[in-house]
């Protein structure tokens, strides 16, 4: 019965999990887990033939691209970061106007001279020739972060993985400056970092996307009617 | 499209010929060491390479060219002058779709290192090529980074200012952007005025810079902010310089218009390359001359460049290379030698040939 159904993957925990239901609830569609607490099951009430299927948001991009499932909500950042050639993999069908984030690189707040990418060029160009090795930028988004960089002009860095507690690889000297996720900036400023002013690289938000690898055949009125359902033009996949 | 032995095949026969031509086959590795690469290329490369790890030997490289290894045996135990032939499989990891996204495919190439004369070493290599792709209508381009170079280094300004511009060519948006705040065409950022007026962060200091390094940078901000701008006509020159296009033949003529002083010995230079050229039976009317033909896609080229391309937009060059001085210097360890190059993709050749 599941093979005729549109799967719809969902971040399976948290405020994500919360804020997604809340905006399905918007268009009349109730997303619910079922059994206990710890149990990854849902349902699906107000939408025919919808099936909900519970992830964690960072596999959520993989899952599309396989085509496993239909539709999927996660952030926008994430789908960037994960799948080459994102647009060809999956269609972005609506910004959610939740988990707001933006990826940024952020330097140490004791660098007086150095405010945006300009500067981060030519202190770079200098720290290379004083120790000997491209200047770190600590990182776990290494696909958005090199193809900025590049894209700016920015030379003589280099990116050393970090997949946690990145602000922290500064003081710990294993880098030179950090691109991370933010949307208060606190932690930043405990770490005393600074973000450049143009050193904006993404703005996140959770976004439903629709899978162009996923089986669609005889779902296709289905989906034409879901999107009506949430107030979306009707996607081209 | 021509199937993998249809391709070695079609490289086989065209080291044939590079060996005809006085050269000497060298077979580099397909693992390279990433270190070389990583150097010469910047981050940008774990874009464009496949990188492995050897547990031993560390960080490898599915070879992405074979320019880098020939250069490297040539400055350990090479003997003056050089010729050099290769053919063999490339591996370039491809983040977009598309015909011209091979990941894996066969180049032969041609190498010459030579010093006893520069622009006649560019003709040989060009007209190799041009011979060897004379049945497929190809259009030829050529370029030579050694104007732009010059222009820079003419300008009347701070050297740390040429410095950063040199540094910059092969990047033409922040080269564009130095260029403004050098001539005073964007406004000094707020951050930037405060700075120069002796303020400073109360952070704390964290991190591998120290507060020397900072104060090294700030008195070099202090001296550009004292030094007067790059007069706007020689940002105009160099702008017509960057965009000028034209027949090869007319180009030493359109070049002398410009009135840029600093490029005259790379106009002469140019004008002797296209002379051996002509010498050698190539139609000048026939090849376009692109100042900043390479200056975003052909990094290490320092000179002279090249690229045969087919009328489908959508290929990529046929074959490609050019002159490379600089390369030799960075891998030679205090040593260098002039050098020119280039490779032809063998079986997008033969997939032409087939539709001839």
């Amino acid at each position: 019965m599941s093979e005729a159904m549109i799967k719809l993957g969902v971040p399976s925990k948290g405020r994500l999990m919360e804020k997604t239901f809340d905006w399905f609830a918007q268009a009349g569609i109730t997303l619910k887990r079922t059994g206990s607490e710890r149990e990854y099951a849902g349902a699906v009430e107000g939408a025919e033939g919808v099936q909900l299927v519970l992830l964690s948001a960072g596999e959520i991009p993989r899952e599309l691209a396989a085509g496993r499932i239909h539709l999927g909500v996660t952030g926008s950042d994430l789908v960037r970061e994960k799948l080459a050639d994102w647009e060809s993999q999956v269609a972005d069908l609506a910004p959610m106007g939740f988990g707001h984030a933006d990826l940024i690189i952020a330097v140490p707040a004791c660098w007086s001279d150095v405010d945006s990418l300009e500067d981060l060029d030519a202190a770079a160009h200098r720290f290379r020739a004083t120790h000997g090795f491209r200047l770190r930028i600590a990182t776990k988004y290494h696909r958005l972060v090199r193809e900025f960089l590049t894209r700016e002009g920015v030379a003589d860095w280099q990116l050393v993985d970090s997949q946690g507690a990145t602000e922290g690889t500064i003081a710990n000297l294993t880098a030179e400056a950090v691109a991370d996720i933010t949307s208060s900036g606190e932690t930043l400023r405990a770490n005393h970092l600074k973000i450049l002013s143009d050193g904006l690289i993404h703005q996140s938000q959770a976004t439903l996307f629709a899978s162009r690898a996923a089986d669609w055949s005889g779902q296709e009125s289905r989906l034409a009617g879901l999107a009506q359902q949430l107030g979306l033009p009707a996607p081209t996949l | 499209m021509a199937d993998k032995a249809q391709a070695r095949a079609q490289a086989s026969r065209l080291l044939e010929q590079f060996l005809k031509a006085g050269a000497v086959e060298v077979t580099p590795d397909i693992l390279q060491p990433a270190e070389a690469l990583l150097d010469l290329y910047g981050e940008d490369i774990r874009a464009r390479a496949y990188v492995t790890a050897d547990p031993l030997r560390g960080e490898m490289m599915l070879r992405p060219d074979f320019t880098v290894p020939v250069v490297q045996e040539h400055m350990a135990n090479g003997a003056e002058p050089a010729r050099y032939a290769y053919a063999g499989e490339v591996f370039r990891r491809q983040d977009h779709r598309g015909p011209a996204r091979a990941n894996e495919y066969f180049q032969a190439g041609f190498e010459i290192f030579d010093r006893a004369d520069p622009e006649a070493a560019d003709a040989e290599v060009f007209a190799l090529f041009a011979g060897l792709l004379a049945k497929l209508n190809l259009s030829a381009t050529i370029g030579d980074m050694g104007l732009l170079r010059a222009a820079v280094d003419g300008l009347d300004t701070l050297p740390e200012r040429k410095a950063a511009l040199a540094r910059h060519i092969w990047r033409p948006k922040r080269f564009q952007h130095l260029l403004a705040r050098y001539s005073g065409q964007v406004e000094v950022p707020k951050a930037r005025a405060d700075l120069l007026t002796g303020q400073r962060s109360g952070a704390p200091w964290i991190g591998l810079r120290s507060r020397e390094e900072m104060e090294a940078r700030i008195a070099t901000l202090a001296a550009d902010a004292a030094a007067a701008p790059i007069p706007t006509d020689a940002v105009a020159a160099m702008g017509k310089l960057a965009e000028l296009r034209c027949a090869a033949d007319q180009a030493p003529a359109a070049l002398r218009a410009l009135n840029i002083v600093a490029i005259e010995p790379a106009i002469a230079r140019l004008e002797k390359r296209l002379d051996a050229l002509a010498t050698r039976g190539i139609d000048l009317a026939a090849i376009t001359f692109d100042a900043s033909h390479g200056r975003s896609t052909m990094e290490y080229y320092d000179g002279f460049v090249f690229t045969f391309t087919a009328a489908d937009p959508a290929l990529p060059p046929v074959a490609s290379g050019g002159r490379y001085d600089a390369l030799t210097r960075q891998l030679g360890q205090g040593r260098e030698i002039p050098a020119v190059g280039g490779v032809i993709r063998a079986g997008l050749m033969s997939d032409l040939e087939a539709q001839a």
